[in-house]
């Protein structure tokens, strides 16, 4: 995963400041801001009915926000930016009756490509995905799999500088969702920068840049992941060792210890004063025959765990 | 602007490529009128075949006199009536006709005996025929003979003219004008829920498919239900303007073949034999066909429109035309209003109030004006409903695009009444 130079950082492509929106008596989003850096691959966290389609659903203008601005590329959000996004919906579909062709030019056109432009721009992608025979065929005489990567080319035919996946990987297939995952650090290599919206947190692990986490409406977490990893740790390390049992001190607990093969155990310590590990490490030396000290680093589903739920991410730790 | 006419064509071009565009497109000019000429061509042979009926008569006064016609054949029969009765039924005979010794003053009991019930049209013909008879016998006896009576019998056919603000003598006929208003209002009527359904249908596909969220982050809600509307519409006319034409050349067509037979069809099959041959061409030419036309194309227009809008929301609404079935209600309502208040008060006064109201009401104008428009409707009439029918469809295009853009995201949500108002009132 490359790391974003600090000068990139400083430009963001989607500014949000202070959006508020609500549905008759639910408030969807409360006082949620969010920067959403230029070239980044960006993970937009939280559980079902946080309020993450109703932010992505307000940026693709599809309604509006209650209050609160949104910057696109440093202007207020308008309707010519419509041609610059991409997205992928989590209710995604297609017309069953249009051939493939027809659809790709027609969705393109509507995002602001001339019939023309559309045509060459859905050929080409069809190539690159190896489905250029289908472009006469119906959707409704393909399969499902197959529909999914027409969607994806949907999406980002024209190029948009910003692409909004809604949960991507949901209902596609293992082969079809690492063919888009490639896609996805393709196009941003390009330049675009891609938000995607998850409940599913091992994607996020593995894709993105930079992530914000919404829960019951609002922001609650939000920086570059390894900010967000830095942050949640917790000064607990992974110990495998042979030969007697690791003794409680002042400077650390062990949270929890289990055998993993004959002789070899494996303890969870928590240094409790967040000093060098290498005190730590002189002290269990002393106690055990060491085979492996690692630090826990919290996942992103710890993190989000612990967050959403008000947890010690201790007692979720693996 | 431009996504509008996308959707627009789009919408115009899926449909029209359908199987089912072109076999509608194609049949409906053909069924149409084989329909009507199969009926025509069976009350003719019906007219050929007709065989003359027995009515059998217990006539126990002197005053009325049966004398046989083409129709009947009259027989005399012995009393009394309960054994007249029983050998009637016992016989393949038509009717009995009991006539007890009536005075001439007070001519009562006389009574119509059917195996069916009788055609109101039948008994009517034979009050007629017995009132002749005992007025001519009254007449008589006031002493007038029999040559001043012929003398009395004369017939009358009345030509009606329709009298413009300008002085202008149009010879009118009410049948044909009938005739025009109930063709151009019940074809209004069936396009309105046809294509009305194809709009909802569409709506609930695209919901279905769930294809609509990428078109709404493209297109504002209420631009691609106008689209959609608009779309439909000018696939319906499109397939108007074709039957059109095909129907033209296929009556040309028969109408060369047949000759004369064709244009005798046509006279009976709307019921105006009397009228000569002639003064039906000049009745049928002194319509302002060209007025007709146009209006007819704004009403379809306009009403499809206003209910179009109202169609779509209810698709947004709901996730299949099973769900539908509820909110169709306050649709099909005024819709059928506007139909039945055309045969009951249009065809009745054409001009009374309640044919007033619903011809500019907008939620019925477009039925009830057409039924109208031949009998000759004032200016300021039809302009007050053209203008009444554009707001009403801004209306519902405003109410429909409410619930349209919240309906159109709303999946497996169990609505009704109340949500929608609450849509309606909802923030964007």
């Amino acid at each position: 995963m490359n790391v974003l130079s600090q000068k990139e950082k400083q430009v963001s492509i989607i500014k949000i400041e202070n959006i508020h929106k609500t549905y008759s008596e639910h408030q969807a989003l409360k006082n949620v801001s969010l920067e959403i850096p230029k070239g980044s691959i960006f993970g937009l966290l939280g559980p079902n009915g946080a309020g993450k389609t109703t932010l992505i659903r307000i940026i693709n203008q599809i309604i509006e926000a209650d209050k609160g601005t949104i910057l696109f590329d440093g202007i207020t959000l308008n309707e010519n930016h419509i041609r610059q996004i991409g997205y992928l919906p989590e209710e995604r579909g297609l017309y069953k009756k249009m051939k493939v062709g027809e659809q790709l030019i027609y969705l393109g056109q509507l995002r602001g490509l001339s019939h023309k432009e559309a045509l060459n721009s859905g050929k080409s992608w069809c190539e690159k995905l190896k489905i250029r025979d289908w472009w006469s065929k119906k959707i409704e005489d393909l399969s499902k799999g197959m529909a999914q990567k027409i969607q994806f080319i949907s999406t980002v035919m024209h190029q948009p500088k910003l692409i909004i996946l809604d949960e991507p990987f949901s209902g596609f297939d293992p082969v079809n969702a690492n063919l888009i995952k490639d896609e996805i650090l393709e196009l941003r290599e390009k330049g675009s920068t891609i938000i995607f919206s998850t409940h599913r947190m091992e994607s996020v692990e593995q894709l993105c840049d930079y992530i914000a986490m919404i829960n019951k409406s609002e922001k609650i977490l939000d920086g570059s992941k390894q900010e967000v990893r830095e942050q949640y740790r917790d000064g607990s390390y992974f110990v495998e060792y042979r030969l007697g049992e690791i003794q409680p001190a002042p400077d650390y607990e062990v949270l929890k210890t289990e055998e993993i093969s004959r002789g070899l155990k494996k303890s969870l310590v928590k240094y409790n004063t967040y000093a060098n590990p290498n005190e730590l490490l002189r002290q269990l030396i002393d106690q055990v025959e060491i085979h492996s000290f690692i630090e826990r680093i919290p996942s992103m589903n710890d993190i989000f765990i612990h967050l959403a739920k008000g947890e010690n991410p201790e007692t979720v730790a693996a | 602007m431009n996504k509008i006419v996308l959707i627009i064509q789009r919408e115009f071009m899926s449909r029209v490529k359908k199987k089912s565009f072109l076999l509608a497109t194609i049949l409906v000019p053909l069924i149409f009128p084989s329909i009507i000429g199969g009926m025509v061509y069976f009350k003719l042979q019906e007219e050929k075949n007709k065989k003359q009926e027995v009515v059998r008569v217990l006539n126990e006064s002197d005053l009325i006199s049966f004398k046989d016609s083409e129709d009947y054949k009259y027989l005399k029969v012995n009393g009394p009536l309960d054994s007249a009765k029983t050998l009637f039924n016992q016989s393949e005979d038509f009717a009995l006709v009991y006539i007890p010794e009536i005075s001439i003053d007070k001519p009562e009991g006389i009574s119509f005996y059917a195996k069916t019930t009788p055609g109101v049209r039948l008994v009517e013909r034979f009050e007629r025929e017995f009132e002749r008879q005992i007025r001519d016998i009254k007449l008589t006896r006031s002493g007038l003979t029999e040559t001043q009576l012929d003398e009395l019998k004369t017939e009358i056919q009345i030509t009606s003219f329709n009298l413009s603000e300008t002085g202008d003598e149009e010879k009118s006929d009410s049948n044909v004008v009938f005739g025009l208003g109930y063709v151009t209002g019940f074809l209004i009527y069936i396009f309105l829920f046809v294509y009305g359904a194809q709009v909802m249908q569409g709506v609930i596909e695209e919901k279905s498919s769930k294809i609509v969220e990428v078109i709404v982050s493209t297109v504002r809600p209420l631009h691609m239900m106008i689209g959609k509307v608009v779309g439909v519409a000018s696939v319906g006319i499109v397939q108007f303007i074709i039957w059109i034409v095909l129907m033209g050349v296929i009556w040309t067509v028969v109408g060369a073949f047949l000759g004369i037979d064709a244009a005798q069809a046509s006279g009976m099959s709307s019921e105006i034999q009397e009228v000569p041959t002639n003064d039906l061409l000049d009745v049928i030419t002194g319509v302002n066909w060209l007025q007709v036309a146009l209006l007819f194309l704004f009403y379809f227009l306009g009403g499809y429109l206003l209910y179009g809008a109202l169609f779509a929301a209810v698709g947004s609404a709901v996730d299949t035309p099973a769900d539908a079935q509820q909110f169709m209600m306050p649709i099909m309502l005024p819709i059928i209003i506007g139909l039945m208040g055309m045969f009951l008060f249009v065809f009745e006064e054409p001009n009374g109030a309640p044919s007033f109201w619903l011809s500019v009401i907008p939620f019925t104008s477009p039925i009830v004006m057409m039924g109208r428009i031949g009998f000759g409707v004032p200016a300021w009439e039809i302009a007050l409903s053209m203008v009444l029918l554009v707001a009403g469809f801004f209306f519902t295009l405003w109410l429909a695009g409410r619930i349209y853009r919240i309906g159109i995201l709303m999946h497996g949500t169990k609505v009704n009444y109340k949500i929608l108002a609450k849509w309606l009132t909802m923030k964007n």
